[in-house]
């Protein structure tokens, strides 16, 4: 890198002006004249057969437009996936619905109030089937879930390329270790339940076909702006250029925002039919019921070990849930688990996940998305081994970890190059940032005085910033949905006549700070003040196209190419500026809004060399006029970020009450722009693992009913739950990205759930409790306490 | 139905169907769409606007419930160009990120501020309690409302934990 300054540097957010004032502008605040309001018809049945639906009574309501069924929409198709493996949710449906919440009919109307009145006035008739909501029974294909098709969808097996010789040899291989006098086996099913993404911003969607124009104005509260234009237009015949997306403010996505929803293209389908705006918001029960769900595996994790702590090997087989259909990612979710399987450890790995449907609404991308699983059971089960064999989990850790001389170049078990990594130092950091041996002492003292205080640590590595494309392609069909699919970045710098710049960015961001970022890559390789760059995301008619933002990839992947196109753009200016001042091009540095030669006083402002860049007959010969660049960064590889976090808790063994005391992280994201923003990104990941280990849980009754499916039964932590975050880093800068940077946004969440279930069976050790499954609600945790005393 | 009160400072009026609700009152008829809604059942916060001096949830109110109300929205904090200090802290210190709980949260931080200017940690996490954030882990919110009560009482706010990094 020429100029390393942009990294480590605060600047306050832009974004945060509007965002204060109340002025900024999410997709609900849009207003345009004449717009009428969608309400849905939801299945209240999780399996059902849908003998007849009137919609006469509602039609014929006051203020209402339309009402729309299967019969009007069908031949539109099934909604559309980037992974079709399995059945696709169709747009409406009025054959046999699959899940509570699917979506029966849609009304337009005047007024939202009276779209919701005539919803109700929507009068179906269903004839109950029987469905299947628990993973091992769905495994059975006892009670099918799509009449004529096996449950299981595929079955991800590890490590990733392994041939049926090379599997049954690594199972060979373990079960021998299992076999040796100093083997200690340690086996434990553990559910790692469902959730909710919750973002406080619920889905909304605005569509306005223009009919003398042929094209349509799409706002959506989404994260995949380019691949809900290429889709809406795919559904209607058009082409992504007469399709505008704009993801203006989006609050909060945490992958559930990453889908096109059925709702997107049914509200596009009808502006189409009346020819006025049409917008539908959903309500907070809609958010549950129909927007994805994340997580929802049961498996069983093994690890066979020495009695010194070396493990000779890990095994995790179980089911994961897909629900009813199969939505933009779906299957791959627990691929992404493989990818981590083996986690920061060289030991062999055997790795088996079943994904099946259920009567349940769809899962697919929430934050760490397979990731957090993975890492869950691997790290539970190597703290229940360090547990048995009395080992220090630290030590246990320290033993089995992947070299750090065996980068660059390492290997994980599972198959996958990996980019940089040093995972001594940052546990050692953390462990001295934690006081680790004092924590221990504490706790030993509390423990003598009757207190249950447990002290936790867990270590991951994720694995995101996805690329190359030839990586990921899992050899599915993608062009034909009109979807920008490759892993890469993209990005376009322009300079303006009078020096100010703009960069337009395919990433669609929900928080994470974008409008801050890019304008400090870009104003550290321009010399430029920030305040002179406009960034311009999440708008498909001013930014090239992007798969958009999710899976921690916007400053590993399109962050380069915003580097990149800077780095064009810079050269030019430099050639210009050298001309201008006489002086070769290599003695010419840009800083504070100038070109300068080095070493002199002689300069020229960006003003200025702009100016001249369009004025093509004041440039040097053969030199194009205009001042911009794109440019494309297609990653060698994905990063893998890491990290080591440390809880403190208490329980209270009457009530089972468990009051987090301290939460300690120390991660590895590589090289760092803003110190500010990636701590940021890290206490809300982490209060999303802990609201999994502690509170949230996506219950489905045994018909299929979501039984939390309001704020008040899905627990989400409150400021009251959480204390204070601890956080520090080790930095490992990547190698695959001139930055050097790595992920951060689901770091937080893949490092903290196992650390809060460890920390609390550590508080319980003396009563000999060795797991409880999440969420550690006081009344699960006091049944643990009563169980293990009985 | 005809209802009045004061928004901001401001006397307005309006014609409502009696079921419709505060918020919507607010972000349909008078155009306020910093006030958000998450809900829609009281129990994220994002509604919360201030009415008579008391932080409410204008999603579970009806809008001629306010009737001679004195209501102050997120648009209505900062003065002659001034931020609020608690938007300010919430500026300074990182205290959002999509910035949907945002003007729900520091209604309440107002509130919470006018009534105790030098709120311990704890006496923040309870007194933003109704209120949901799914970003930030509220860290940084809660420095954020230390940062304007330091403010507020006319101190000068603890420096900003990068700032040490
Ligand atoms: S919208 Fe009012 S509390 Fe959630
Ligand atoms: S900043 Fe996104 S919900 Fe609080």
């Amino acid at each position: 890198m020429s100029s390393t300054s942009v990294l480590g540097g605060v600047v306050r957010r832009r974004e945060d002006p509007a965002l204060i004032q109340g002025r900024g502008r999410y997709t609900d605040d849009v207003k345009l004249a004449g717009t009428a309001h969608v309400a849905f018809v939801r299945s209240p049945y999780a399996h059902a057969q849908v003998s007849s639906v009137d919609t006469s009574a509602a039609a014929a309501m006051e203020g209402v437009l339309a009402v729309y069924t299967a019969a009007d929409t069908d031949h539109l198709g099934p909604l559309i996936a980037q992974v079709p493996v399995g059945a696709l949710r169709p747009l409406l449906n009025s054959g046999t619905v699959k899940h509570v919440g699917e979506a029966v009919a849609m009304v337009v109307a005047e007024d939202p109030y009276v779209a919701k009145d005539a919803a109700d006035a929507v009068d179906v008739d269903y004839e109950p089937l029987p469905a299947v909501v628990d993973l091992k029974q769905s495994l059975s294909d006892e009670v099918p879930v799509h009449e004529g098709a096996s449950n299981t969808l595929i079955s991800w097996v590890g490590p990733f390329g392994a041939d049926e010789a090379a599997l049954a040899e690594l199972q060979e291989g373990i079960e021998a270790a299992k076999q040796r006098d100093d083997a200690v086996v340690v086996s434990q099913e553990m559910i790692n339940q469902r959730l909710i993404p919750v973002p406080i911003e619920p889905r909304s969607v605005m569509a306005d076909y223009q009919a003398g124009y042929d094209r349509f104005d799409i706002y959506s509260s989404t994260q995949i702006p380019s691949a809900l234009a290429g889709a809406i237009g795919k559904y209607f015949g058009m082409s992504m250029n007469q399709v505008t997306v704009k993801a203006m403010e989006v609050g909060g996505g945490f992958g559930c925002k990453l889908n096109v929803y059925n709702d997107e293209v049914l509200v596009a389908f009808a502006s189409r039919q009346l020819g006025c705006p049409v917008k539908w918001t959903e309500t907070r029960r809609e958010a549950a019921n129909s927007t994805i769900q994340g997580r929802g595996w049961v498996a069983t994790a093994t690890v066979t070990g020495t009695e010194d702590g070396e493990i000779l090997g890990f095994e995790l087989e179980g089911i994961a849930d897909m629900g009813a259909y199969s939505q933009n990612f779906t299957v791959a979710i627990p691929f992404l688990g493989l990818f981590v399987g083996s986690g920061q450890y060289s030991f062999p790995t055997y790795w088996k996940m079943d994904c099946v449907t259920t009567h349940t609404m769809t899962t697919d991308a929430y934050r760490g998305a397979g990731r957090p699983e993975a890492a869950y059971y691997l790290e539970r089960i190597v703290d229940m081994y360090a547990r048995r064999i009395g080992m220090d989990p630290a030590e246990v850790r320290r033993k089995n970890y992947i070299s750090a001389d065996d980068f660059p170049g390492a290997v994980s078990p599972m198959g996958f190059p990996m980019d940089t990594g040093d995972y001594a130092t940052n546990l050692d950091a953390a462990l001295e940032t934690a006081g680790w041996s004092d924590l221990l002492a504490e706790r030993d003292a509390a423990r003598a005085e009757g207190r249950y205080v447990g002290v936790g640590l867990a270590t991951y590595v994720e694995v995101c910033g996805f690329g190359p494309s030839g990586l990921v392609d899992l050899g599915f069909s993608w062009a034909e949905y009109q979807m920008p699919s490759a892993f890469n970045g993209s990005s376009l710098v322009r300079v303006h006549p009078d020096g100010s710049a703009t960069v337009s960015i395919g990433t669609g961001p929900s928080g994470q700070g974008h409008q801050t970022t890019w304008a400090q890559i870009v104003g550290d390789g321009l010399g430029l003040d920030v305040e002179r760059i406009r960034v311009i995301h999440g708008d498909t008619e001013e930014a090239p196209p992007s798969i958009g933002t999710f899976g921690s990839r916007s400053a590993a992947v399109d962050g380069a190419a915003c580097y990149e196109a800077t780095g064009k753009v810079r050269a030019k200016a430099a050639r210009i500026a050298a001309h201008l001042l006489e002086a070769s091009e290599e003695d010419i540095e840009f800083a504070d809004g100038a070109a300068q030669v080095v070493g002199t006083d002689s300069s020229v402002s960006w003003g200025e060399i702009a100016a001249c860049a369009y004025q093509p007959h004041r440039l040097p010969e053969g030199l194009e006029g205009g001042l911009e660049a794109h440019a494309i960064f297609s990653p060698g590889n994905a990063t893998w970020p890491f990290g080591t976090h440390i809880a403190v808790v208490e329980v209270d063994p009457d009530t089972g009450d468990v009051d987090l005391l301290r939460y300690i992280g120390m991660d590895d994201c590589g090289n760092v722009i803003s110190p500010m923003i990636v701590d940021g990104q890290i206490h809300g990941g982490i209060a999303q693992g802990i609201g999994q280990a502690m509170f949230e849980d996506a219950v489905y009754g045994a018909d299929g009913n979501l039984l939390s499916g309001s704020l008040v039964d899905y627990i989400l932590p409150t400021a009251a739950d959480l204390p204070s975050f601890e956080l520090d880093r080790t930095v490992t800068p990547s190698d695959i990205n001139p930055l050097g940077v790595k992920g951060i946004g689901e770091a937080g969440t893949i490092g903290s759930a196992h650390t809060v279930v460890n920390a609390v069976v550590d508080a319980l050790e003396p009563l000999g409790v060795t797991h409880i499954d999440m969420p550690l609600r006081p009344r699960r945790v006091w049944q643990a306490i009563q169980d293990a005393r009985a | 139905m005809q209802v009045s009160m004061s928004v901001n400072g401001r006397q307005v009026s309006g014609d409502v169907e009696p079921r419709t609700l505060l918020v919507h009152f607010l972000r349909e008829d008078r155009g306020l769409t910093g006030t958000h809604v998450g809900c829609e059942s009281s129990y994220c916060g994002a509604c919360t606007v201030k009415m008579d001096g008391k932080a409410v949830l204008s999603c579970t109110m009806l809008a001629v419930q306010a009737e001679g109300a004195d209501i102050t929205t997120v648009e209505g904090l900062a003065e002659n160009g001034e931020l609020h200090p608690v938007q300010e802290g919430f500026w300074e210190r990182h205290g959002l990120q999509c910035g949907f709980c945002t003007p729900g949260m520091i209604i309440s931080a107002v509130t919470l501020l006018e009534e105790n200017d030098n709120p311990s940690e704890e006496e923040i996490r309870r007194g933003i309690e109704g209120n949901l954030c799914r970003c930030t882990g509220y860290h940084n919110i809660v420095r954020a409302i230390e940062y304007a009560g330091a403010k507020m009482r006319g101190e000068e706010p603890a420096p900003a934990e990068w700032e040490n990094a």
